[in-house]
Formats: structure tokens, sequence, C-alpha cells
């Protein structure tokens, strides 16, 4: 005989929900060699899929030494694709954070018409291939595009500038932070800020004092991704770039140069920076889902209490 | 305030966001994509039939359906497995082995790519033990469904998982008191209920792997006819400037993935109206 919670209440760090003992003979589990044989199998197949690309990012990037290692990201052009990469991220991140806030507050506070058809709209960059992205802006500013003879006849830029890497690269990471926010604003309902209405609280007020403490773990949990895909973004980016070195390319499209130049050094010291990225999102991920959620839960667990 | 129709509610600021949430999808979502649909009616259907349909554009669309339906079978069951794992059992590392399926979500794609690319080229960690035995993996479709195989596994384990955290035991109690062994418990009780899940998270695996270029530009090879993907295709003809047929190709790998996207939600509504 064992003892086990209820399935479910130590996923993503749920608040521990009843404890239950439950009799588990071989009746509902599976033998312990079956059990080893499945775990085994399951990290396996983790470690040599997933763990093994990541580790040897690190293994190539350290090959030649660690000398070797910082002279390679000293470099200016590197420096350059590193600094456009921030400014990228600096720009697209917190015009989508202001979306998302906006867009769920319209949706689920204004209960405005049309939602559904918002809310599919708001989500359809992640159906839309990165190179389609990328081509979308072409067609819009490149030479043969919409505004090409326009913006040729005032002597704009856009295609092959930064300004049209900042826009694929808000196309692509649109979704993050609005697909968070709905969901979450969506189960806390109105109440709340209906009552701070009849307070007499204005709008800005409400929602500082009212929604955004409500929400700050599921909006943090959409910028880490929304960051994440901005910094990382690599086709569209590719797409209206036109990848002039030291101008446009920024670090994952500064990878490619070094890597199609056998500079493979560089280009892993170049990834190194962006899988490090990727561990601490992941690491933050993890730590905000365990908030994320538990807030959740005490949120649908309040709701249920309120209505027995 | 509340006298437009549009708006139902008491609460300040809804048409001043509303406003600022169309205007947004509209510049930056609606408008570039409308593009597609604008530029393809110019191509008028002769023109787009000619230029979706090219031989290379076929062997094209071939590696990638191809490509990517390998890569979701495999999630399918290597998803299943680890999700089961990560849900059911308790072990050392399980933490950290949850926080790694998202790798390939946290990773840019370019990182993914080089990365796969050394991994599984002849000299490689991985490549080095299959080319004594004539087995190439990168720059061969076998490298592409790696590649699209890394970026999809976690749309199936996040698919299946919260399904399977909330299956009641009680059922599966249910059927070892009818005499159910464990597997057949899983195979005629779990898996049923886990279909739905599953299927959505593989057609998500599927319909992220057919667009997918930065982790697979990389491992393979770009050679025309053989080794190139339908979004590589598209690129090569943007470098020629071949707008046209860049975008009739984008406009048939748009429709085939929402047509993929569309049935799996049927799939999964029909699930739910039957479990209800």
């Amino acid at each position: 005989m064992a003892t086990m919670t209820v399935p479910g209440a130590r996923q993503h760090g749920l608040p521990p929900g009843p404890r239950v003992r439950v009799r588990t003979a071989t009746a509902t589990t599976e033998s312990a060699v079956a059990r080893r044989v499945l775990i085994g199998v399951a990290l396996a197949y983790l470690l040599v899929f997933l763990g093994l690309p990541l580790y040897v990012v690190f293994q190539e990037a350290f090959r030649k030494g660690l000398a070797a290692y910082f002279t390679a990201l000293r470099e200016p052009e590197l420096l350059h694709a590193l600094r456009l990469t921030l400014l990228v991220a600096g720009i697209a991140v917190p015009l989508n954070v202001l979306f998302g806030i906006a867009a769920a507050w319209a949706i689920t506070k204004g209960r405005v018409r049309g939602r559904t058809l918002l809310i599919a709209l708001a989500d359809l960059p992640l159906a839309v291939s990165p190179v389609i992205a990328g081509l979308t802006f072409m067609l819009l500013f490149g030479m043969q595009g919409w505004f090409g003879p326009w913006l040729r006849a005032h002597d704009i830029r856009i295609a092959f500038t930064v300004t049209a890497v900042v826009l694929a690269t808000i196309f692509v990471t649109l979704p993050f932070v609005a697909r968070e926010l709905i969901p979450l604003m969506e189960e806390q309902g109105v109440t709340e800020e209906e009552a701070a209405v009849t307070l007499g609280a204005s709008g800005w007020q409400i929602f500082r004092r009212v929604t955004a403490p409500n929400i700050r773990w599921g909006l943090l949990y959409g910028i880490v991704l929304c960051n994440a895909r901005a910094m990382g973004e690599f086709g569209a980016v590719s797409v209206v770039s036109g990848r002039i070195r030291g101008q446009t390319t920024t670090l994952p499209l500064h990878i490619e140069i070094l890597y199609n130049e056998y500079d493979f050094t560089a280009a892993f010291a170049a990834s190194s920076l962006l899988a490090l990225l990727a561990v601490v999102t992941l690491a933050a991920k993890h730590l905000l889902e365990r908030s994320h959620h538990a807030a959740r839960a005490r949120i649908i667990q309040e709701q249920e209490e309120s209505h027995q | 305030m509340t006298t437009r129709r549009s708006v139902r509610s008491v609460l300040p600021g809804v048409r001043l966001t509303l406003g600022f949430t169309v205007a947004y999808l509209t510049v930056l979502v609606i408008i570039p994509l409308s593009t597609l649909f604008v530029r393809t009616a110019r191509l008028g259907w002769g023109g787009f039939w000619d230029a979706a349909t090219a031989p290379r554009a076929l062997a094209a669309y071939k590696l990638s359906v191809g490509a990517s339906i390998v890569a979701a079978l495999v999630n399918g069951v290597f998803g299943l497995l680890v999700a089961w794992v990560l849900t059911r059992y308790k072990f050392a590392g399980r933490a950290i082995a949850d926080a790694l399926v998202d790798l390939p979500f946290a990773l840019p794609t370019a990182v993914a790519g080089v990365a796969l690319t050394t991994l599984y080229s002849q000299n490689g960690l991985i490549g080095a033990l299959f080319a004594p035995h004539g087995i190439k993996i990168a720059f061969t479709p076998l490298g592409i469904a790696v590649a699209l195989t890394f970026i999809g596994l976690p749309f199936v384990v996040r698919s299946v998982q919260p399904v399977l955290e909330t299956l009641p035991r009680e059922i599966e109690e249910a059927a070892a008191t009818l005499g159910a062994g464990r597997w057949q418990t899983f195979q005629r009780v779990i898996l049923p209920a886990l279909a739905p899940a599953l299927v959505a998270g593989m057609s998500l695996s599927f319909a992220r792997a057919i667009g997918e270029y930065g982790s697979v530009v990389f491992i393979s090879g770009n050679m025309p006819g053989r080794t190139e993907i339908a979004p590589l295709l598209i690129m090569s003809k943007l470098e020629q400037y071949d707008y046209g047929g860049a975008t009739a190709i984008a406009v048939v790998m748009l429709l085939t993935s929402a047509v993929i996207l569309v049935s799996a939600g049927l799939i999964q509504r029909r699930a739910a109206r039957r479990a209800a």
C-alpha cells in the first residue's frame, strides 16, 4: 500500500489539494519494472533529442578554449548584431505588451462584440510560417509592393532596413502576451473592477490597483515568452532584413553568416548567448508557471466557493 | 461611453482599448496578410496554377508534407510517452525534464539549426554513429524530419499533459475491477480519452513543421527537388525577386495548415461533445 496525492495536484505547483490516501496495488499503476523502463526511455529520448543540441552549442563554442570564445564575442559585427537584437526586442516587446493589455481589457472587461474574431486575429501570426510573415511585409514595402512606388518617390526605405526588422518581429511576437492575459482576465471576471467604479476610481486607477495585481504573473509569463521569440526570430527577419552585414543583421542572422563562412567557433559563441537566453527563459517560465497557475487555481477555487 | 451598441460594460476605457486593438490588428495583421490574396488575384488563375504546381514546387510540398507527417507521428508516440511519464511517475529530475520539454519553444530556431546540423553531420556526435552503416542524416530528408521532430515535441506533450492530469482515476479502477490488465486499460480506456488532445497536439506539430524555416535551413542541404522544403523555396523565389511565385506557394502552404488546424479543431469539438 502506498500513499499518493490526487493526480494533477502537484503539477505546475498548484496549491496542494485535498490529500487522499488511495490504495495502489497494481490495479492502477504499472509494475516497478514497466515504470522504470518507461521513465528510462522517456528520459533517454529527451536527453538525445533536446539535451544534446543544447550541449553541443556550448561544446562547440568552447572547443578552441576560453580565449578564442571571448575573442569571438568581442568582434564588432557580433556586438552590433547583439545591440540590434536588444533594440528590436526593446521596441517589439513593449508594444506587444501594450497591445496584449488593451486587447484583453476590451475583450474580457468590455465584453465587446466580435470577440471571437478578435481573439482569432490576435492568434493568427502563430499559424503563419515566419517566411510567409516576412513575405507579406515585402509585398507591402518592397520595390514591387503596394507602397513600393510611393516610398521610392518620397525616398523612404523600409524594406531591408531596421524598421522592417522591427515590423516583422512585432508581427511574429504579437500573440504571446494577449493569449496569456485573455483567458486569465476572463476567469477573473469584472466584479472587482465594477466595485472600483462604484467607489469612484478612474480607469487608470482601476487598472493599476485592481487588475494589475491580479494579472502580474500571467503578464510576466507572456513577456518572457514574447521576449524569447523576439530575440530569436529568424525566418521573418531573414526575409525583410536583406541580411545586410553589420547593418540589419540581428544575432540569429549573424549566426547564419558565421556558420556559412565555416567560422564555427564564432557561430557557436554567438549561439551560446541565445542558448543562455533560452535556459534563462525556461527557468523563468517554470518558476512563473508555479505563481501563474497558483493564482489561477486560487481564482477558480474562490469562484467555486462563491457559487456554493 | 456605454451608448455605443458594440460596448456593453460600465468599465471605463473599453472604447479606447477596443479602438487601439482593432487599429493594431488592422495595421499589423490584416493588411499584411491581405497582400497575399491581392497578389494572388493579380497573378490570375493561370499564373497562380503554373507557379503553384511547377515541378520544383510540387517536390517541395511533397517533402514538406512527408517530413512533417513523419515528425508528427514520432512526436505522437514519444510525446505521449513523455507526457505520461511526467504526469504519472515521481523520479529524480522530473522538474528539469518537464522544463526541458519547452526547449524547442525557447531556443531560437537558428541555434537549433546549427546545433542539429553539427550533431547529425557525418562526424557529429550522433551522425558518426550512423555514418559507418551508410546512413546519412544531415543534408538528407531524414535530417529534415529530425529537425521537424525537435521543433514539434512540446506541442504534443503540452496538449496531452493537462488531459492526463485531470483524467479521473476511477475509470481506471473500474477497468481493473472488471478484470482488465494495465495494457488493456491503457488501450481501451485511457487512449480513447486522450485521443482528441493527442490529435490536436500532432496537428499543431504538423502545422508548425510545415512552415518551419530556421531549424531546417541548415540541416536540409537545400538541393532543389531533393531537400528543398516549401519555406526554403519561397525564400529562393524572393531572392530572385519572383514575388508572384513566392506568393503562390505561400498561399498553398497557408491553405494546407488552415485545413489541418480546422479539422483538428472539429475533431476536438466532436470529442468534447461526446464526452459531455
